[in-house]
């Protein structure tokens, strides 16, 4: 194994360094081109047991995670929070130290407390692999943003990420501060006041109210969905008012470069924080992401797979 | 008879605005004015007892100590701390009386609760506690409690700690009713709109780590709304546990205008900023939490010029199968009685100056005293034989699995602090010693 990788797991982008963030994307070139084979599996994790450990639902996440799993030639296990024994009063703490007692060797978390994934990492042996915590990050979504940025414009340094939607409970939003910042991106974040307060400028990032300024200048727009389930009313005055202020509507979409892409974690909510029609364009990248997806969280699950032994 | 000559100290009584170098007597748990009293005492038992002698030269020699805002568990909560391991924790941090609030099970809004406490108090603690009683029934902060019921039963104050009356006209009630009666009006200052389910101070630590924020504003709108109430009632609302700079900046306004408002401090809001919570160590989590810098300044400031006038622990024992789960599932509050001496005489006294030895004992005796009006705190002879013996040079180390608490949940394990109690002394006996 390199020197360039010594971590067992992976919690976030803030903690990790440009070289190790570029490495993590060399490494999944090599894994992206195992899925255009006719066999695509390898041998690298086999023998190891993977648990994808979702306290919070995902189908994406936690299946491309599995698909990766798989392909690594892991055994896998899925638990989610309605058949776990946390729903009997169990400690996450304790549900974990049960499933290392099973020898599992890598634990893929998802949970709706922000800290979760550190909180089990240091109270673990097992390779804890962050599948999304609270608001907090994101990482493996933010590394196939990334990966999908590099491999449609060569180098991340130097683009203009406009972030736009609801920045202030989204983790894909601060994994993608932290990551673009590191590999030398200029990020904006757009959005409506109550969601992407000013504090976020502390981070180092641009923060605007105005979608009509930023959109000319983006090479790259991410856009998020509006979680309007998990929304307090208050944040803002309703769907129809946040489309007229910050929907990628047609319209606005003529005012992006022409080599400006779109991108977009999923699941998209057509006709809300996108047009239907944008979102399949020419410029959408949205499932590259997805593809890419399934090659990055192999190197993930390689690299720490690999120091966890 | 029993007695105690504390020889050589520096004898520290704000009450009597006394500091020099003196002797202290003790007879029959009690202070007496001078050594010949207790020879004619001796004389006229026939001698039959011994003079314990304590050499505190070096030391200070204060009245006990007061902790106005301690959790002590009981009854419901033993698991976390009972009123005897709770007295023991308070006498190894150099306390003589503790004051418990009211989150018990049963809430301690009924007399027969009072009554338990009490009793058990006397039983088993080391040191005098003194119940506080709930401003509303079952703290849920919509009818009052039985105050007057409450009072005659002993409590030194009302206060729904850990809670907060957000319905102003009950509070409104509540404080004119504890007018009538003459307890003080203690609060927990939170606005729950404001503060939603915030766990962490809103700011720059709550933007970077997607933890819920508290905003400061959902304690200053409380401290407000206190102010106006205690004017408007002419009665003592004390703000408990005051985080905020804007809180700060609201009582030393009003108290300019003799407004009967005041407000204490928690060393872990001096000791320590949001910063602290960056590794999601559920030991930073407590309410109101760990705010700015700017804040702390502010406190600082604030008890440097007296708007702040006492200081106390919050002491909150939770079991380490309690706090070790996820930050926002883990509970408020971290164990204070053993440590906050310390780090207050560390950092006010020897680090940043903003007090000296004898203002620093003044807030933890005399000025709980008053805002209690509890015959505690003084070396007046006559009163009783509380006293605590200060080391304020002595170099220590926290140690958490050393606590006497039955709870670990401290931040603080490991600091070096300058300055303890070294001996505890309640009703004339020596109930800790370094």
């Amino acid at each position: 194994m390199t020197t360039r990788w010594t971590r067992k797991d992976l919690l976030g982008l803030r903690e990790l360094s440009a070289d190790e963030l570029n490495f993590v994307l060399e490494t999944a070139d090599a894994f992206k081109e195992v899925g255009t084979r006719e066999i695509k599996k390898v041998p690298a994790l086999r023998g190891k047991t993977l648990v994808n450990f979702f306290v919070e639902p995902s189908t994406r996440t936690r299946t491309s995670f599995e698909l990766a799993a798989f392909r690594l030639s892991a055994d896998v296990i899925n638990i989610s929070a309605t058949n776990s024994s946390l729903t009997k009063g169990e400690t996450l703490k304790d549900t974990a130290r049960n499933l290392e007692a099973l020898h599992a060797d890598i634990l893929v978390l998802r949970h709706s407390s922000a800290g979760a994934p550190q909180f089990l990492a240091s109270r673990l042996q097992a390779s804890v692999i962050n599948a999304g915590d609270g608001a907090h990050e994101h990482p493996t979504q933010a590394l196939l943003d990334l990966y999908t940025m590099r491999e449609r414009r060569r180098k991340i340094a130097g683009l203009h990420v406009a972030i736009i939607g609801d920045i202030l409970f989204s983790r894909v939003a601060r994994s993608n501060i932290f990551g673009l910042l590191k590999l030398g991106a200029r990020v904006t974040l757009v959005g409506p006041s109550t969601l992407v307060p000013r504090e976020f400028e502390k981070l180092g990032v641009e923060v605007s109210h105005e979608i009509e300024d930023v959109l000319p200048k983006a090479d790259v727009v991410n856009l998020l969905r509006i979680q309007h389930e998990r929304q307090r009313r208050e944040y803002f005055p309703g769907l129809g008012e946040y489309i007229r202020l910050f929907g990628l509507t047609k319209e606005r979409a003529k005012l992006l470069k022409p080599d400006c892409l779109i991108m977009h974690p999923g699941p998209i909510n057509r006709g809300v924080e996108i047009d239907s029609d944008v979102a399949d364009g020419l410029q959408s990248v949205i499932l590259d992401q997805v593809t890419n997806g399934l090659a990055v969280r192999m190197a993930v699950l390689y690299l720490c797979g690999g120091i966890s032994t | 008879m029993s007695a105690i000559i504390i020889r050589g100290g520096r004898l520290i009584d704000p009450a009597n605005k006394r500091d020099e170098i003196a002797d202290l007597y003790i007879v029959d748990g009690k202070i007496v004015g001078s050594k010949s009293e207790i020879r004619e005492e001796f004389t006229r038992r026939g001698g039959k007892s011994e003079i314990e002698e304590i050499d505190a030269r070096g030391l200070i020699v204060a009245p006990g100590l007061i902790d106005i805002h301690v959790h002590l568990r009981e009854p419901g909560f033993g698991h976390k701390e009972t009123i005897e391991s709770g007295g023991r924790a308070a006498a190894a941090g150099g306390f003589t009386t503790i004051v418990c609030m009211p989150n018990t099970s049963p809430t301690a809004d009924n007399p027969s609760t009072i009554a338990w406490i009490k009793d058990r108090a006397v039983a088993i603690a080391r040191v005098n506690v003194l119940p506080t009683g709930a401003i509303s029934r079952n703290l849920a902060g919509e009818e009052l409690a039985p105050i007057g019921s409450l009072a005659q039963a002993g409590v030194v104050a009302i206060t729904d700690d850990g809670h907060c009356i957000q319905n102003h006209e009950v509070m409104r009630r509540a404080v004119e009713y504890a007018r009538m009666v003459g307890v003080p009006v203690l609060d927990h200052c939170q606005d729950y709109n404001l503060v939603g389910n915030g766990v962490v101070h809103e700011g720059y630590w709550s933007t970077l780590l997607g933890l819920p924020g508290w905003p400061a504003a959902g304690e200053e709108a409380i401290v407000m709304r206190n102010i106006l109430l205690a004017e408007l009632c002419d009665h003592q609302i004390h703000c408990q546990h005051v985080s905020a700079a804007g809180s700060v900046r609201l009582i030393r306004e009003a108290r300019k205008r003799g407004i009967k408002i005041s407000g204490e401090v928690c060393p872990h809001h001096i000791a320590l900023t949001d910063e602290a919570i960056q590794n999601f160590d559920t030991n930073c989590k407590m309410n109101p939490p760990l705010r700015s810098q700017a804040d702390v300044d502010a406190l600082m400031e604030g008890i440097s010029d007296g708007t702040l006038s006492i200081l106390c622990s919050d002491h909150a024992p939770h079991a380490n199968f309690e706090k070790e789960v996820e930050f926002d599932a883990a509970p408020f509050g971290i164990v204070g009685l053993e440590t906050e001496l310390g780090l207050f005489i560390d950092l006010l006294v020897h680090k940043h100056h903003q007090i000296d030895i004898a203002r620093l004992i003044a807030m933890y005796t005399i000025a709980p005293a008053r805002l209690l009006k509890i015959d505690a705190g003084t070396l007046s002879i006559g009163a009783r034989g509380d006293v605590t013996l200060i080391d304020p040079e002595l170099e220590w180390t926290v140690r958490i699995d050393q606590f006497e608490s039955a709870s670990r949940n401290s931040p603080f394990n490991g600091w070096k602090l300058k300055g303890r109690a070294v001996r505890t002394i309640a009703g004339g006996k020596t109930v800790w010693k370094l």
